[in-house]
């Protein structure tokens, strides 16, 4: 446990260090595209837009709660789909970070810690960039969708629910990007893994779903994952407006954190191989 | 107290095989032991209890073939590989230049790729701030500083990365062979600025293939052979030591050359194209000799050669010549006499034989050379000869050019002041005399 108060205190002398690698990672990012930080926007409103058209016009909103709306429906999806995509691209940029950077681990001294540090900070940044959409959007339903539920004041806590899902990730990023270092498979299980995650995960159906709430397997599957949880957070202080569930959040805030753990313990092991794996 | 210090440092790589990957993965998923699953079956010792102390403000050197453990060494000492055991210590920040323009993005401009790099190399952004005009004039970048940097050439790539680095402005220089690749301008830039730090009492760590540059700039030398330090000394003479070992090398490979020549002559088929003649008088074997009789490859262009050859005669010949050729590896004939061109008369030949020819001084520079042999009539028709079947290395710390090295010596008049070359460490006691009684010699004229 000392090791990794140690490391944290490693990453924040490197503070300045992974801000510049970050900020370098967003300009890379869209360099050369004519839209620039646009895409930041344009790419989550796409995908809504197509998930709308998909699940609410095409297939119907199957949930009693969302009252038939497609566009109450649009919202919940985007509620979920934003966050997952932070973990996912995360989880998977994670997996090759070291790789792609191996010049710095095997030529210069270079803390690898600050990799997967960076890769989720980056995609977090570009998960608030789409944030102001999901918030106008809130906004704009709340106020004009009759059967929508109100703008509340429990949005403040949103913070909490990112710094969940943060540490997650981080955890979730350290014990991937270590171990496919030395077992490259892991790369393609994970994007498999994650496909399956995602739909394993409340996102594209709201907990409260009959087929789930009748069925005692489902419910005790769904709850073991930690996702799951996180997700209800969104839902909660942003759809529904309501308080989050402080049992789940807080048991998975513990969970997060033994994760961030057991990751780095991972990480900082393996860590004398990266020179000369990688 | 020593800028480095490297204590019974042993580094062991470990070799992963496809398959043993595989059972890795499976037992780390099967028994979840994943620690004990990445230990290694094959291992390569990169460095084998390395004892090095380096006192500050020295240059120096580190020389060793290929594979030798040297960039590991390296890599050690600056902290980017961990020694299997034993211990390093360093005194002050560390700056390695062991791949210029590592962590440079292609994407982002030559401005932000100086900035993050400098913030990688442990400056702080007031530092780079500082320094970004100096980093810039050094690589000669104010043009481009603004472009993205994966539109720059490689020259221009390495140019910057040289540049942040040495303005990092470390206590211990790490440099590993990187100036092989400037050009002709930026690389006496280089070693300018690195006599620059030798000036500031700072201490460099040089790792190079380029004997000549080490012994100039090195105040010591370190020789690694398999991992392990074989010498340590004053330049000239680990120089020496090393190429010498590198010589005896080479005459293990010639060796295992010629034996293969022997046993190659069985088929002849395969040879007819270097060998031809009706063989009516053969020449069964071929040796190089010193002069004192042993076989030998490798020779120092002041040594003495003998060329021996066994030759048979199945009846007897009155006409007969002998001959033989040198050639250097690009075909040029740097030699070539027989015992017509000498004037000798042949009389008879029958049965077996030696001829030898002796050579009291090769005079040949640096390379490989081959050598032809052949018995002939005067009038040319060929009985045995054999085109480049042989070859032999010269091989010296002299670097002069051209084909021959014609015996020679320098002389100058009092007004031009010249220092003589330093004399090298196993030639010094003899050198050191002759200078002693050469202005003594001046005064009695």
């Amino acid at each position: 446990m000392l090791k990794v108060v140690e490391s944290v205190q490693t990453l924040y002398k490197y503070r300045v260090l992974i801000q510049n690698l970050i900020s370098r990672e967003l300009k890379a990012r869209y360099r050369g595209t004519v839209l620039g930080f646009l895409w930041s926007f344009i790419n989550p409103l796409l995908l809504m837009i197509i998930y709308t058209i998909v699940f609410g016009f095409i297939i119907g909103p199957r949930d009693p709660n969302f009252g038939g709306s497609p566009v109450l429906y649009a919202l919940f999806l985007f509620c979920g789909v934003l966050p997952w995509t932070w973990f996912s691209s995360s989880s998977i940029e994670s997996a090759n970070i070291l790789m792609i950077q191996g010049n710095l681990i095997k030529k210069v001294l270079f803390p690898a810690e600050v990799l997967p540090v960076v890769v989720v900070t980056s995609n977090f940044i570009h998960f608030l960039f789409g944030l102001p959409i999901l918030l106008a959007a809130k906004l704009l339903i709340a106020l004009f969708v009759p059967q929508a539920p109100p703008f509340s004041a429990w949005i403040v806590l949103l913070p909490l629910v990112l710094f969940v899902q943060f540490v997650f990730s981080l955890g979730f990023g350290f014990l991937i990007s270590s171990l496919t270092v030395h077992f490259r498979d892991i790369k393609d299980i994970l994007s498999n893994l994650l496909t399956f995650w995602f739909f394993a995960t409340p996102i594209i159906y709201p907990m409260s779903f009959p087929a789930i709430q009748n069925s005692k397997l489902f419910r005790t599957f769904l709850s073991l994952n930690p996702m799951t949880h996180i997700m209800g957070g969104y839902h909660d202080t942003l759809y529904y407006g309501k308080a989050p569930d402080w049992l789940f959040l807080g048991g998975t805030l513990l969970f997060a954190l033994l994760l961030f753990w057991a990751g780095h313990t991972v990480f900082d092991r393996l860590r004398d191989s990266f020179p000369e794996e990688v | 107290m020593y800028a480095i210090d490297v204590d019974n440092v042993t580094r062991i790589y470990q070799k992963y095989s496809a398959k043993h990957r595989f059972q890795t993965f499976k037992s780390a998923l099967l028994r979840g032991d994943f620690f004990r699953a990445l230990r290694p079956d094959e291992l390569v010792t990169a460095l084998d209890g390395v004892n090095l102390k380096i006192e500050k403000g020295q240059t120096f050197g580190i020389i060793g073939e290929n594979g030798s453990g040297k960039s590991t060494l390296l890599k050690v000492v600056a902290g980017i590989a961990k020694p299997s055991s034993g211990r390093v210590k360093t005194q002050g920040k560390v700056s390695a230049l062991i791949e210029l323009g590592a962590g440079f993005h292609p994407e982002i401009t030559g401005r932000e790729n100086v900035t993050i790099n400098g913030i990688m190399l442990g400056l702080s952004k007031k530092e780079i701030n500082q320094k970004f005009d100096e980093i810039v004039r050094f690589a000669e970048l104010e043009e481009f500083i603004d472009a993205p940097v994966k539109t720059y050439s490689s020259g221009m790539y390495m140019r910057l990365g040289f540049s942040v680095a040495i303005n990092v402005n470390p206590e211990i220089l790490l440099i590993d062979e990187v100036l092989a690749v400037g050009d002709a301008a930026f690389v006496p830039k280089c070693l300018d600025r690195i006599d620059d730090f030798r000036r500031r009492k700072k201490t460099i760590l040089f790792v190079s293939h380029d004997l000549p540059t080490v012994s100039k700039i090195c105040d010591k030398v370190a020789w690694m052979k398999n991992g392990k330090l074989m010498m340590v000394g004053e330049p000239k003479r680990v120089v020496d030591a090393y190429l010498q070992d590198v010589a005896v090398k080479q005459e293990e490979k010639f060796e295992e050359k010629s034996k293969a020549v022997d046993l190659e002559q069985k088929f002849e088929e395969e040879r007819r194209e270097n060998r031809w003649g009706d063989r009516t008088v053969e020449i069964k074997r071929v040796r190089l000799l010193s002069p004192r009789g042993q076989e030998k490859h490798v020779f120092a262009p002041e040594d003495g050669m003998v060329v021996e050859m066994e030759v048979e005669s199945r009846v007897l010949i009155k006409d007969f010549v002998f001959g033989i050729g040198v050639f250097n590896s690009q075909g040029v004939a740097c030699y070539g006499t027989n015992t017509q061109l000498e004037d000798y008369e042949s009389v008879s030949i029958k049965g077996r034989g030696t001829v030898a020819c002796r050579i009291e001084r090769l005079g040949l520079v640096n390379g490989t050379y081959y050598l032809d042999v052949a018995v002939h009539r005067k009038d040319g028709f060929p009985f045995d000869y054999h085109r480049n079947l042989y070859s032999f290395l010269v091989s010296s710390t002299l670097r002069d050019e051209g084909v021959a090295r014609l015996a020679h010596a320098w002389t100058f008049s009092p007004m031009i002041r010249i220092r003589p070359p330093a004399p090298a460490g196993k030639a010094r006691a003899p050198r050191a005399a002759k200078k002693r009684h050469a202005p003594r010699k001046d005064k009695k004229r």
